[in-house]
């Protein structure tokens, strides 16, 4: 995704010859550019968006964040020109569209709002087919296009076709809703709260559902929301403005929760930043501990009570025949006349793939007895021991080098 | 819901066959003097007198339609919404006044005939059809309308495909008011000699005649019946599926 979350993520790794900035910047290929955009209502002194600059890198998701009535959805509204800037320029793919025909520049730029705002006249093939049609796309075209649209979107075409939109519930209607927007198969998308009106289990299916198609898609996507955690779930990027779209940090959700650059930021995150950071991080990329003692289920009770004697900790692992984790024992049971390996000890329940999120694993370790949590393989065999000391040091890493991004930045900047 | 409007799209023209079937069967049987056949003769004077009824109301919801329909469209676009206050005044003052007295303002100015009628009728009527299509458009889910521009949809677009039919269902109750009243009205045009069935019942009422009377009144109440009927008809045709 980005130069931070790929690198290498042991703790001694060197810094690579390029830092992040220079990365960021040689591969930044802009689709939509703002420069200096101001919108002063008539009738009004203070303007709803002040003298913005942003850039919106192509392929990436841009989540627009903030408090309400900062001017986001202005801002959103800005660059299809819904509402007209009242000064500076909109550079749309290298093209300065400030002056083109608003109609003819809304038909290249999907759209989707939280009310969605379907036609309720029209069935809902006829509403995917609304831009098609105004460019003026042959029938059997918009035909297989609205079919593929539908299923892209998890809607049976055969069933859904020619229903019309009242027959929806909200979360089938928003999936049209986006199939809407991408009729036209536009290179940019623009969504203002899309899913906000939604339930909170039907947005979560929505949200992960809209990851994917993007994933294949590669839109460039600006998303309006108020919704920090939204934010950090959708955007590749996050600006988080203040008053007047002012952008208070503009940054990958896993710096701004590592650091976040003033109190206005830290205040809109909110608590919990550093356990939303875990979900950036996945096991497979820290080290594990090494300290444990294992011993597999074929050992003596004699061979047992060595390796445990010789360890620190308080609890040893027992492996079953395939190095699949069985149980935890600890003295209690060591000290019993009849220990036996094979019976005795605790289930071993907390056990993560390599590929969980440290968030996952964080959550492991607390619901298991040994307050640890066992690594494995696709095999389900013992790779190692997550602790609670490796997820701290995890957390300080993420904190240091994004600090040192930040403090580069400010040296490059001092230096122009 | 649907299925009962569908219930009374059915048993409408079925009451009105009856109440023909009634009216004629009245005739029939009643003492009849020399003064109610003249009165009552279908060629010399039913006939025509339905037929100016007929046309007063078609011609002067026409009009009507013709006249507040623009209007009201024009009404409600962003650059002319101020002028909607000041017209409705205009429109509300004009159907204030008691359609009698329109009706003679109008003879003193048009002078006698079934035009003055039938303009003095177009102007009682706008008030509904305007208010109805400014009501009709305005309540358009100002976010169809957003989702409509933000794909492209020029105004003119959103006006034709987006609006106009969603607000079809509120702008044809407004027609279909005006046509009720336009029909009920047009018995007051043989006062300006505009003809029509108020003639009959004025006859009634001057010879004291209740057959006479009963049977003028009937066939004006068939009618406002048959028109409001084959408006509904009209309603239920255009209405946009989908609503």
């Amino acid at each position: 995704m980005t130069s931070f979350a790929t690198s290498p993520a042991s703790v001694t790794a060197a810094p690579s010859a390029a830092t992040p900035a220079e990365t960021d910047d040689a591969s930044r290929d802009v689709m939509i550019r703002l420069e200096h955009v101001s919108k002063v209502y008539p009738g009004t002194e203070v303007p709803a968006v002040a003298e913005l600059d942003l850039e919106i890198p192509r392929g990436e998701i841009l989540v627009l964040v903030g408090p309400s009535g900062c001017g986001k959805s202005t801002t959103l509204r800005l660059i299809n020109r819904m509402i007209e800037p009242s000064s500076g320029r909109i550079i749309f793919d290298g093209e300065d569209v400030t002056e083109v025909n608003p109609d003819l520049l809304r038909r290249r730029i999907g759209y989707v709002i939280q009310q969605v705002g379907l036609f309720p006249h029209h069935t809902i093939a006829q509403n995917i087919a609304t831009v098609p049609q105004l460019l003026g796309w042959d029938k059997n075209t918009i035909r297989a296009r609205v079919d593929e649209l539908l299923e892209l979107t998890g809607l049976d075409p055969s069933i859904y076709r020619d229903r019309y939109p009242k027959e929806l519930s909200g979360g089938q209607a928003q999936r049209v809703g986006v199939a809407r927007a991408l009729g036209a198969d536009p290179d940019v998308l623009l969504m203002d709260e899309p899913f906000g009106a939604i339930d909170p289990i039907t947005r979560d299916r929505l949200q992960n559902e809209f990851l994917r198609l993007q994933s294949e898609l590669k839109k460039t996507i600006v998303f309006v929301t108020h919704d920090i955690d939204e934010a950090i779930k959708m955007g590749d990027r996050i600006a988080i403005l203040g008053d007047q779209s002012r952008i208070a940090q503009f940054d990958t959700p896993e710096r701004i929760l590592a650091y976040p650059v003033d109190d206005f930021v830290s205040d809109f995150i909110g608590s919990g930043s550093t356990l939303k950071g875990l979900n950036f991080e996945r096991v497979r990329d820290i080290q594990l501990a090494d300290s444990f003692a294992v011993v597999e289920v074929s050992a003596t009770a004699q061979e047992t009570r060595a390796a445990f004697d010789a360890s620190e900790e308080k609890w040893m692992l027992v492996l079953d025949a395939e190095r699949r984790p069985a149980r935890w024992v600890g003295s209690e049971h060591l000290a019993r006349a009849d220990f036996d390996i094979t019976r005795h000890g605790v289930t071993v329940r907390a056990k993560v793939p390599t590929n969980a999120t440290l968030h996952d694993a964080l959550e492991e370790m607390l619901l298991s007895n040994a307050g640890q949590a066992c690594v494995v393989d696709n095999q389900g065999r013992f790779l190692g021991i997550l602790d609670v000391e490796r997820l701290a040091d995890v957390l300080k890493r993420m904190r240091a080098e994004a600090k040192k991004h930040y403090d580069l930045l400010a040296v490059e900047n001092r230096s122009q | 819901m649907r299925l009962r409007s569908n219930l009374a799209l059915l048993v409408t023209p079925l009451l009105i066959s009856l109440g023909a079937l009634a009216l004629w069967v009245n005739y029939q049987r009643a003492d009849k003097i020399f003064q109610d056949r003249r009165a009552l003769d279908w060629s010399r004077n039913l006939r025509p007198q339905l037929e100016q009824h007929l046309s007063i109301t078609f011609w002067a919801t026409a009009f009507t339609v013709l006249i507040a329909v623009p209007l009201g469209i024009v009404l409600t676009r962003p650059r002319y919404r101020r002028f909607g206050g000041p017209v409705l005044a205009v429109a509300t003052s004009g159907q204030a006044i008691p359609a009698f007295g329109l009706l003679v303002l109008a003879f003193a100015w048009l002078g006698r005939g079934q035009w003055t009628t039938i303009w003095a009728l177009t102007l009682f009527t706008l008030l509904p059809v305007i208010r109805n299509t400014m009501v009709g458009l305005d309540q358009v889910d100002s976010a169809v309308i957003e989702a409509g521009r933000g794909m492209g949809l020029t105004r003119r677009h959103v006006l034709r495909q987006i609006e106009i039919p969603l607000a079809v269902p509120v702008i044809l109750a407004g027609i279909r008011t005006a046509l009720v009243i336009t029909v009920g009205m047009a018995t007051l045009a043989f006062l300006i000699g505009g003809g029509g069935l108020g003639a009959t019942i004025n006859a009634g009422i001057g010879l004291s005649r209740d057959l006479v009377l009963v049977t003028g009144a009937g066939l004006t109440a068939l009618v406002a019946l048959s028109v409001d009927w084959l408006a509904a008809l009209i309603e239920k045709a255009l209405r946009p599926r989908g609503l």
